[in-house]
């Protein structure tokens, strides 16, 4: 048993990218309970009481975020759908767009709804530009069948619904860069406050949500808040997608219950299946790039001994000494011939080249730090290095507009803060390090859990 | 420079484009305008962005800002297949390392580089939102996943054949 599927549960029907399967196999429902049935403060009612939290990374309550929008008199609002998805280790928004277009153009009509939105945007990477050319397949397919457009269902509602792509900027995931973006800017965020609920896309209150946010409000249209809050554990309700990479069995996108043990999800049968080629787990990063890094130990066990489960709580459990974050659920597993170092390079190098510039903690400091874990990686550094390291960290931490810089930082503290001796090897050990990987030649065998 | 023209098919997508904003917001179709440039010439050059800019009624610095900030564009030539390879963590672990040294070697170029003949270009990328299918990377928008040597062979096999059946 996998659990129950909200989201992914048609996904193989064959032509469900289609209007028509799509219909047949009960899509549209929400749209036709909530705007026949439901008024737009009963729709937000529910997804309040679903305990829904932004599947894009923060975690922020939906319901809550939606009953912030401003509602001045005679201002449009908007919604707009994050689908930039850039954040290393995660492709599930990709997997749900590219399979299930119209389970997202149904969420979408109904989060509208919801908001009083008459005009709203799907913001989709640039590398997607396949998937934006399926939505807008699927957006006309929606057009065709009066799903969108003027008095949808003859309810007076109407919505336009428009895909706009970015240009290759991890930068545009942030929400406010995002609409910089989407109006045709550079991806600079903006400060907050105002926050786009007050003034978001072209000066308008706006809502911005992630696509899998976004998608999870049909299921909870339509079998109500209290259904869905039933599932999951505490204040981790419903499915989540998980993106799982890395040296996996069998890595892929996965529905899962929230609540399901770390230990199940990466050796279970319904799962990832263990680590590939009869390999040994090293590390988890659970939550994407930004999120701290576990070693084997405290992947499957929290530093008190208890299994860990896949919520927003367990993951977290032990802080920043000895938990990490569910994040946006991109689950990176690193067998034990992989080197952290290595790692936590590519990494710092990602956010140096992701960062837009604008605060020079971040811009000055993802790039200095790129620079010293080059060095050590490739045998260069020196035992200053590390705390070096550890102090850009502090300097950049806090001190930016955005968070981007705290996400750069975070990693490469967990990463030493773990496997220091790892580092400090690659000093050590200079020649060595120069020519061959450390996970192959120093396995963390202690460490190591064998099923 | 001598001023560039858009063919009229250009045209249209670009007016379809502009025509999804409200009135006054045109400028928000300005990314994926440049897209449409980029596919039609295989790179964005500076009359092509002073074109968009004077179809947009914007600055052509407002072009030039945003073509130079997003990494999909290319302000200069490039061959007429881009290999851009992800190597962020997921993708590292799993083996882009080689596969972007397999590239180097059998193109005979370096990350950066173009192959005399035209065809190819190396680029190296970050996270391209294909992690759990890597080694990745992308070639006029289309995904390649799951890089083996002998997959990179196959690719570039088909693209030579697809330019010269052109
Ligand atoms: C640097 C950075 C990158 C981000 N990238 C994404 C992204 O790709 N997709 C996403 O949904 N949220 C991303 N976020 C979070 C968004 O700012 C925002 O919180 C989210 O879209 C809100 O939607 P949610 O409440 O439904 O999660 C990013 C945030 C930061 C700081
Ligand atoms: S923290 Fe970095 S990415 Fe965010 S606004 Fe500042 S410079 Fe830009
Ligand atoms: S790390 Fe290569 S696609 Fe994400």
């Amino acid at each position: 048993m996998t659990g129950r599927k909200l989201l992914l549960e048609n996904v193989h029907i064959p032509g469900i990218e289609t209007f028509d399967v799509y219909r047949k196999n009960g899509g549209y429902a929400s749209v036709e309970k909530a705007l026949k049935k439901m008024t737009p403060d009963e729709v937000v009612e529910e997804v309040k009481k679903s305990g829904l939290r932004g599947r894009g990374g923060a975690g922020f309550p939906t319901g809550m975020k939606w009953s912030f929008l401003a509602k001045p008199d005679g201002v449009p609002r908007h919604l707009v759908c994050n689908a930039d998805e850039s954040e290393p280790g995660t492709f599930k928004d990709r997997y749900l767009m590219e399979k299930l277009p119209h389970l997202l153009i149904e969420g979408m009509i109904t989060s509208s709804y919801a908001l009083g939105a008459n005009l709203s945007f799907i913001y989709i990477r640039g590398e997607f530009m396949y998937i934006l050319h399926i939505l807008e397949k699927a957006i006309a397919e929606a057009y065709a069948n009066g799903m969108l457009g003027k008095n949808i269902m003859g309810s007076g509602f109407d919505l336009d619904l428009v895909v706009a792509p970015g240009g290759g900027a991890y930068i545009c995931g942030e929400e406010t860069a995002l609409l910089e973006s989407l109006e045709g800017k550079r991806g600079n965020p903006r400060m907050k406050p105002p926050f786009p609920a007050v003034k978001g896309l072209w000066g308008c209150p706006t809502v911005v949500n992630n696509v899998e946010s976004i998608a999870a409000v049909v299921p909870i249209v339509n079998e109500g808040g209290d259904a869905y809050a039933k599932i999951g554990i505490e204040r981790s309700t419903g499915t989540k997608l998980i993106s799982a990479s890395g040296n996996l069995v069998r890595p892929g996108v996965y529905e899962i219950e929230m609540g399901v043990s770390v230990e199940e999800f990466i050796y279970g049968d319904d799962y990832c299946r263990g680590i590939a080629n009869g390999k040994q787990l090293k590390a988890c990063i659970p939550g994407g790039s930004s999120v701290p890094i576990l070693p084997a130990h405290l992947v499957t066990k929290t530093a008190a001994g208890e299994n860990r489960l896949m919520t927003y709580e367990s993951l977290a459990d032990g802080g920043f000494a000895s938990g990490s974050m569910l994040g946006s659920g991109g689950f990176i597993v690193f067998d034990e011939d992989q080197c952290i170092v290595k790692n936590t390079y590519t990494f710092a190098r990602f956010y140096a080249h992701e960062s837009c510039g604008q605060c020079s903690p971040c811009r000055e400091g993802t790039g200095w730090m790129e620079k010293v874990l080059h060095r050590l990686e490739h045998g260069h550094g020196t035992l200053e290095d590390i705390s070096l390291l550890e102090e850009i960290n502090k300097k950049i931490e806090g001190n930016t507009i955005c968070p981007l810089g705290d996400a750069a930082a975070w990693p490469v503290a967990a990463a030493i803060r773990h496997f220091r001796e790892e580092f400090e090897w690659h000093v050590t050990h200079a020649t060595e390090a120069q020519t061959r990987n450390y996970g192959l030649i120093q396995p963390r065998v202690e460490e190591i859990k064998t099923l | 420079l001598t001023p560039i023209d858009f063919s009229p098919e250009m045209m249209a997508e670009i007016k379809h484009v502009i025509g999804l904003f409200p009135e006054g917001k045109q400028k928000s179709a300005l990314i994926r305008i440049l897209h449409i440039v980029q596919t039609h010439f295989g790179w964005t050059s500076v009359p092509a962005m002073n074109k968009v800019a004077e179809i947009l009624s914007i600055q052509p610095i407002e072009v030039y800002e945003v073509a130079t900030f997003y990494t999909m564009f290319h302000l200069n030539p490039v061959g007429n297949y881009v290999f851009e390879v992800c190597r962020t963590g997921p993708c590292m672990i799993v083996g882009s390392d080689d596969i972007i040294a397999y590239i180097e070697e059998k193109l005979n170029i370096k990350v950066g580089g173009t192959t005399a003949d035209g065809m190819f270009t190396l680029k190296t990328a970050e996270c391209l939102g294909g992690c759990g299918y890597g080694p990745v990377m992308q070639c006029k928008y289309k995904f390649h996943e799951h890089l083996t040597k002998e997959k990179v062979d196959e690719i570039i096999e088909a693209y030579r054949e697809a330019s010269i059946s052109k």
